[in-house]
């Protein structure tokens, strides 16, 4: 690229920046906030749930983040997340449920491409990601904890 | 009034938790899957410094809900099963600990794509 | 069959429009260009088995009616010219082949249906053919799934984002020449111009510069100035994009009128339809001109319209690969005959 093209580019994307609208960062804040929120204090009420139904302290929160996972994608298949994450952003797709929503939206919408290619493979297509980075960062720290208790501590 | 109290604890932090993806979303565009990664991720580490769980006992589902808090039970079973198991368990106790969240989330998928199929927005 | 300057074709031997159809989805037919649309749908899937078979049945439908009004017995048209956003134009040539006409398959993005006029006209101001069939057409669910995210996703859409019509536009262009009846005058082919956008969610940004250039070629090789048209017509730059290309020729030293210069896209949905910066699409110039646009110059409302196709030219693996946007436009003149 020449200098004077450079300059150009340079030019435009200033002029960019300036003519784009920027996103209502306090509304935005305020709907991802309350939304969060509430999906949280169900999370506590389904916590409250398992503890009452005597599940013990180890299955309580897969009970919780089970019945979570079972309302969002649910509620994606009857076409009300997507609404509900218009509105909240991140309120809705931070929580696990919007993990759940992340896996059950393009399983949905690939079931065209068939069971296997297309439901089976595009199932992790936002998921995997969070599954390979999840997981291999669990083991990194759990090798690290492994070599800290038995050489340091 | 214990309950209450909870459930505030539950609503505020897990909605700061939300906030704080909402401002990395509209300050640096990145994409939803991004931030799913990012919080899991930064779970897993917050943890791992010892960060995490004071605040999983202090807001309970407020912190477990959110990604983070998958990140959190992932770190968690990998500890837990190093504790009890040596090496071999920082290559089980996440998936361990987290079993039966991704085999909901699978299967619960699965369904959803045999039963329902996708709408048009209005 | 001429050439002026260094992209114009003159049609001197006479191309007129022969008929015009368009249809629309059931949101843009909820929009405020609703009363020029031919046919509003009252379901996007329209009865098939996916949103890829439901554009490319809308384009056939579109096609088909505009063949039928030009006076053209089925199947009879020599040329078929048309393009769509599905990866290798399938509902383009899905139609073709449910149509069975010789099919000339064309992709400029969303600049396709101007392309398709430019090159259809050459081709019967040339004498190669005497009729043909120029189309497009874009859908939102189909775009939706192959550029963005699944429809069921709960995410939110940044302020300068578009959203794809779900649109088909056709025009039958013949040879020859009839009293009060629109014909093309010249066309312009556009250059690709890539100032380095790679935000996906604003192609506004991107197309915007080869717009500007696409337009003030056409003025310089034809020797005609903003005011000789009634409407300058974008294809999707929304209104983000809109302001930039304003900007753009008030740099350039070049006046355009503010009511002139009137975007398809900015123009599509109302406000409240919270379509973010307009509609995009290959769709969307093809139904406004199709519709409002040819309506008009035959009801003598306006003389003469400059129709100028936007085409952000990235595909899903560029976006990945985070390549910049190459834009791309093109421009036809439509007139009334005496």
């Amino acid at each position: 690229m020449s200098q004077r093209d450079n300059r150009k580019v340079v030019e435009y994307q200033k002029l960019v920046s300036q003519m784009t609208p920027n996103s209502r960062m306090l509304q935005g804040c305020v709907r991802a906030f309350w939304v969060g929120g509430l999906i949280c204090c169900l999370g506590q009420a389904i916590t409250m749930l398992g503890e009452s139904l005597n599940l013990t302290i180890a299955t309580t929160p897969m009970f919780t983040s089970s019945v979570l996972i079972f309302l969002g994608t649910t509620l994606t298949g009857i076409g009300v997340y997507d609404r509900i994450g218009k509105y909240a952003g991140a309120g809705s797709i931070v929580p696990i449920t919007g993990f759940a929503n992340s896996i059950a939206a393009p399983a949905i919408e690939f079931r065209r491409e068939g069971l296997v290619m297309g439901v089976g493979a595009k199932l992790f297509q936002l998921a995997g990601p969070v599954l390979v980075y999840g997981i291999s960062s669990s083991v990194v720290v759990g090798i690290f904890y492994w070599m800290i208790r038995k050489w340091i501590v | 009034m214990e309950v209450l109290w909870t459930f505030v604890k539950a609503f505020v932090v897990g909605g700061l938790i939300c906030v704080i993806g909402e401002i990395l979303i509209l300050t640096t565009k990145l994409t939803s899957a991004r931030i799913l990664v990012l919080f899991v991720v930064s779970g897993v580490v917050l943890t791992a410094l010892g960060l995490y769980k004071p605040v999983v006992d202090f807001a309970g589902a407020g912190a477990t809900v959110p990604l983070t808090g998958f990140g959190y039970s992932l770190a968690m079973g990998a500890f837990e099963a190093v504790n009890e198991n040596g090496l071999i368990g920082a290559f089980y106790g996440g998936v361990t600990n987290t079993a039966a969240g991704i085999t909901a989330a699978v299967l619960f998928g699965l369904l959803n794509a045999l039963l329902f199929k996708p709408h048009a927005k209005p | 069959m001429s050439r002026v300057g260094r992209q114009t074709f003159v049609y001197d031997n006479p191309v007129e429009i022969a008929s015009h159809v368009s249809y629309v989805g059931p949101k843009e037919g909820k929009g405020p260009l609703a009363k020029w649309f031919d046919v509003v749908l009252e379901d996007d899937l329209m009865g098939q088995k996916s949103w890829e078979l439901a554009e490319s049945h809308m384009l056939t439908q579109c096609v088909e009616q505009a063949e039928a009004e030009a006076g053209l017995a089925k199947g009879s048209a020599q040329a078929f010219l048309s393009g769509d956003l599905n990866d290798q134009i399938i509902a383009s040539s899905f139609a073709a082949r449910a149509m069975q006409l010789p099919f000339l398959g064309l992709y400029g993005a969303c600049s396709t249906f101007v392309q398709a006029l430019v090159v259809g006209g050459a081709l019967i101001s040339g004498g190669f053919l005497e009729t043909a069939l120029c189309a497009a057409s874009s859908h939102f669910c189909t775009a939706e799934r192959q550029f963005r995210f699944p429809l069921e996703l709960g995410n939110q859409r940044p302020p300068a984002a578009h959203w794809t019509t779900t649109a088909a536009g056709c025009a039958a262009i013949r040879a020859g020449k009839s009293k009060g009846g629109l014909r093309l005058e010249c066309g312009t082919i556009g250059r690709v111009v890539d100032l380095n956008i790679t935000d996906a969610n604003n192609m506004g940004a991107a197309m915007a510069p080869a717009v500007c250039d696409c337009i003030a070629r056409h003025l310089e090789d034809t020797g005609r100035a903003p005011e000789d048209y009634d409407i300058i017509a974008t294809g999707d730059l929304g209104w983000v994009g809109r302001n930039i290309l304003m900007e753009l020729f008030h740099r350039r030293g070049l006046k355009m009128p503010d009511e002139v210069l009137v975007d398809c896209g900015a123009s599509m949905f109302y406000k409240e339809q919270d379509a973010h910066a307009g509609g995009s699409g290959c769709g969307c110039i093809a139904s406004v001109s199709c519709g409002m646009i040819m309506k008009r110059l035959e009801a003598g409302e306006w003389n003469r319209a400059l129709m100028v196709g936007s085409g952000a030219m990235l595909s899903p693996t560029s976006s990945m690969q985070a390549q910049s946007i190459p834009g791309i436009a093109y421009a036809v003149a439509v007139g009334r005959n005496e």
